[in-house]
């Protein structure tokens, strides 16, 4: 037993290290890749082209002043950016990585890098989790005992729990292809095909309802800098601001991860048989991160690219659009499943 | 090892239902009964039931006290003043009834000293509960739907603005 | 080892005190907190005998149970915010005449 919570342990820390190194690596991506798109330079003075730029964002915040404005609900306040960090870094532990047959680690066999190969209800405890994460929103937004916080505080959990209605959806799709819950499941059978092919709306779909998820542009209506004064953490300052923006961009890493998995084949190839042991551990965790990694930046590309949709045009889209496609999508996979084409 | 997670499941459980139904602020009333949800999703686990462990986790503790925080919200928090010494009679009947119920199933169900037997699938009834509901409880599935409708109606209904 | 008994003295546990919300408070939030307490209790408890008689039923019982509270609490609190726009307050005890 001692040896299977200690590869546990392992998974767990190779896993949670790469994902916290992802949060300052998409820092210099974002100002970067913002740059570029703009035509001027970006940061490239700290460090060479600018990738020590992170680490002197980290110090500023660290040493910034820790306000705590007069009548906030104490308990709340400092509740608020803990649940929004811990909601995004348990959620991964049920996304497989990589493929690892016929490794043994301590003598325990390694099945597939990811924390929990033996959870069966995988996606539901995925789902269940990102539903939890709306409260992080919203305490910090009645915990300010200000009305523009209040208001984007509720705006963005609204925009939540409607965008994770067509994410469910779509999802659905993808699970009835694959007939079980788990996500190793669904990565293997996508060994010919990857989902996107059969179900491209219902990628479609996923991909818009994560950006609503993670409260990127164009969906940014409750925390952009110039729409209610920077919404529900205005009154956050130093670490608590660290905080939700590190949770940002776990949540977006943990969702490219996801749809990585259920529509772009995860670690697979296709019609290529990922070899067994190290080596395929290696080769497969590599072809995982280069999709994740072409996700983060198709999230930076149209953060920069597109407009900001107004609240009214993105509860329209979520509820009148997104959620009726879906719906057809589920429909079309019904009949396929029925047919035998998939 | 499992009867001292129980222990303390159960233990949180009781409390944070305590201050769910007793404090008088109701967002901390709210935010208390989510852990209390927690931990029955966590027995549930034990029990092996994992889909309603999520299930409880995704609808309970995700969608139904979510909508009691908007709601709260909405209202600003209201505090009724004077509730803290309701009338005499309500005071000895509600607190005769709820002690009676608690000491009797403690009473009634302690008695039951029977052995535990796991879910023979322990841990994966997705796909059992699934073949049951498209199966022999395939009415009941439809006829639910038909009261989530309704109540969708019914809620939009009876918070539309006479404009 | 966990029994039988255990869970259900939690389930009687939990129903008691959501009665006792029901029964005791004044706010209107306070009540539907119970009245969802007590439904879980009852969750509780059916979880345990389906486990205890090894039979699915008890389960699918709970996943009715589970979408009629949601169905509930979406009427109660609608109707709450329609009682608090006309009255200002949501205390039930002001609810007592036929006509506000």
């Amino acid at each position: 037993m001692w040896a299977e919570i200690a590869v546990s342990g392992v998974k767990l820390a190779v896993i949670a290290g790469m994902l916290l190194t992802v949060v300052p690596i998409m820092t210099w991506v974002e100002r970067r890749g913002a740059a570029f798109i703009q035509d001027r330079l970006g940061p490239n003075r700290v460090g060479p082209w600018g990738l020590l730029q992170p680490l002197a964002d980290a110090v500023k915040l660290l040493f910034k002043e820790d306000v705590t404005p007069a009548h906030v609900s104490k308990g709340l306040y400092f509740l608020a950016p803990a649940i929004a960090v811990f909601v995004a870094l348990s959620t991964f532990i049920v996304i497989p990585f990589a493929k690892a047959e016929g490794i043994e680690l301590f003598g325990v066999p390694l099945k597939g890098l990811i924390v929990a190969p033996d959870l069966n209800i995988g996606v539901l405890y995925l789902l269940a989790l990102s539903s939890i994460s709306v409260y992080g929103i919203v305490l910090a937004g009645w915990a300010s005992n200000n009305k523009y916080s209040l208001l984007g505080g509720l705006r963005s959990s609204a925009q939540l729990i409607s965008y994770e209605l067509a994410m469910t959806l779509a999802v659905l799709g993808v699970l009835l292809a694959s007939g079980d819950l788990r996500l190793t499941t669904v990565v293997e059978h996508q060994a010919k095909l990857w989902n996107v092919v059969p179900q491209f709306f219902g990628f479609l779909v996923f991909l818009v309802a994560a950006f609503a998820e993670t409260n990127r542009l164009p969906f940014d209506l409750a925390e952009a800098e110039n729409e209610l004064v920077a919404g529900y953490h205005v009154e956050l300052s130093s670490m608590k601001f660290a905080a939700f923006m590190m949770s940002e961009y776990i949540n977006m890493t943990t969702i490219s991860a996801l749809a990585t998995t259920l529509y772009l084949g995860g670690w697979q190839l296709p019609g290529v048989a990922m070899p067994d042991g190290w080596l395929g551990l290696v080769l497969s965790f590599a072809v995982f991160m280069a999709k994740v990694g072409f996700l983060l930046w198709l999230f930076v590309w149209v953060r920069w690219t597109l407009p900001r949709f107004r609240y009214d045009q993105l509860m329209r889209l979520g509820w009148k659009g997104l959620i009726p496609l879906a719906l057809l999508n589920l429909l079309w996979v019904s009949v396929a499943l029925a047919r035998g084409w998939l | 090892m499992e009867l001292a997670i129980f222990y303390l499941v159960a233990a949180v459980a009781v409390l944070s239902a305590l201050v769910a139904v007793a404090h008088r602020n109701p967002v901390v009333n709210v935010l208390s009964l989510i852990v209390t949800f927690f931990c029955v999703a966590a027995v549930f686990a034990m029990q092996g039931a994992d889909f309603l462990a999520g299930a409880q986790v995704l609808i309970y503790a995700g969608a139904i006290l979510v909508l009691f925080l908007f709601v709260v919200m909405l209202l600003g928090a209201p505090v009724v003043s004077g509730e803290e010494n309701p009338r005499p009679v309500q005071k000895t009947l509600g607190a005769f009834l709820a002690a009676a119920v608690g000491i009797g199933a403690f009473f009634l169900f302690s008695s039951l000293r029977e052995a535990e037997t796991k879910l023979s699938e322990a841990g994966n009834t997705t796909r059992a509960l699934g073949r049951l509901l498209v199966g022999p409880h395939l009415f009941a599935f439809e006829l639910v739907s038909v009261v989530l409708l309704a109540a969708l109606v019914g809620a939009l209904v009876l918070v539309k603005r006479k404009h | 080892m966990v029994t039988l008994a255990h869970y259900l003295v939690l389930s009687g546990a939990l129903f008691a005190i959501g009665a006792g919300g029901v029964l005791l408070r004044r706010n209107g939030i306070a009540t539907l907190l119970g009245i969802e307490l007590m439904l879980n209790a009852a969750n509780v408890a059916l979880v345990a005998f389906s486990a205890f008689r090894g039979n699915l039923e008890g389960q699918i019982f709970v996943f009715f149970v589970m979408a009629v509270a949601a169905a509930e609490v979406a009427v109660g609190l609608a109707l709450l915010v329609a009682i608090f726009r006309k009255l200002q307050s949501i205390d039930v005890d002001r609810l007592s005449a036929m006509r506000w």
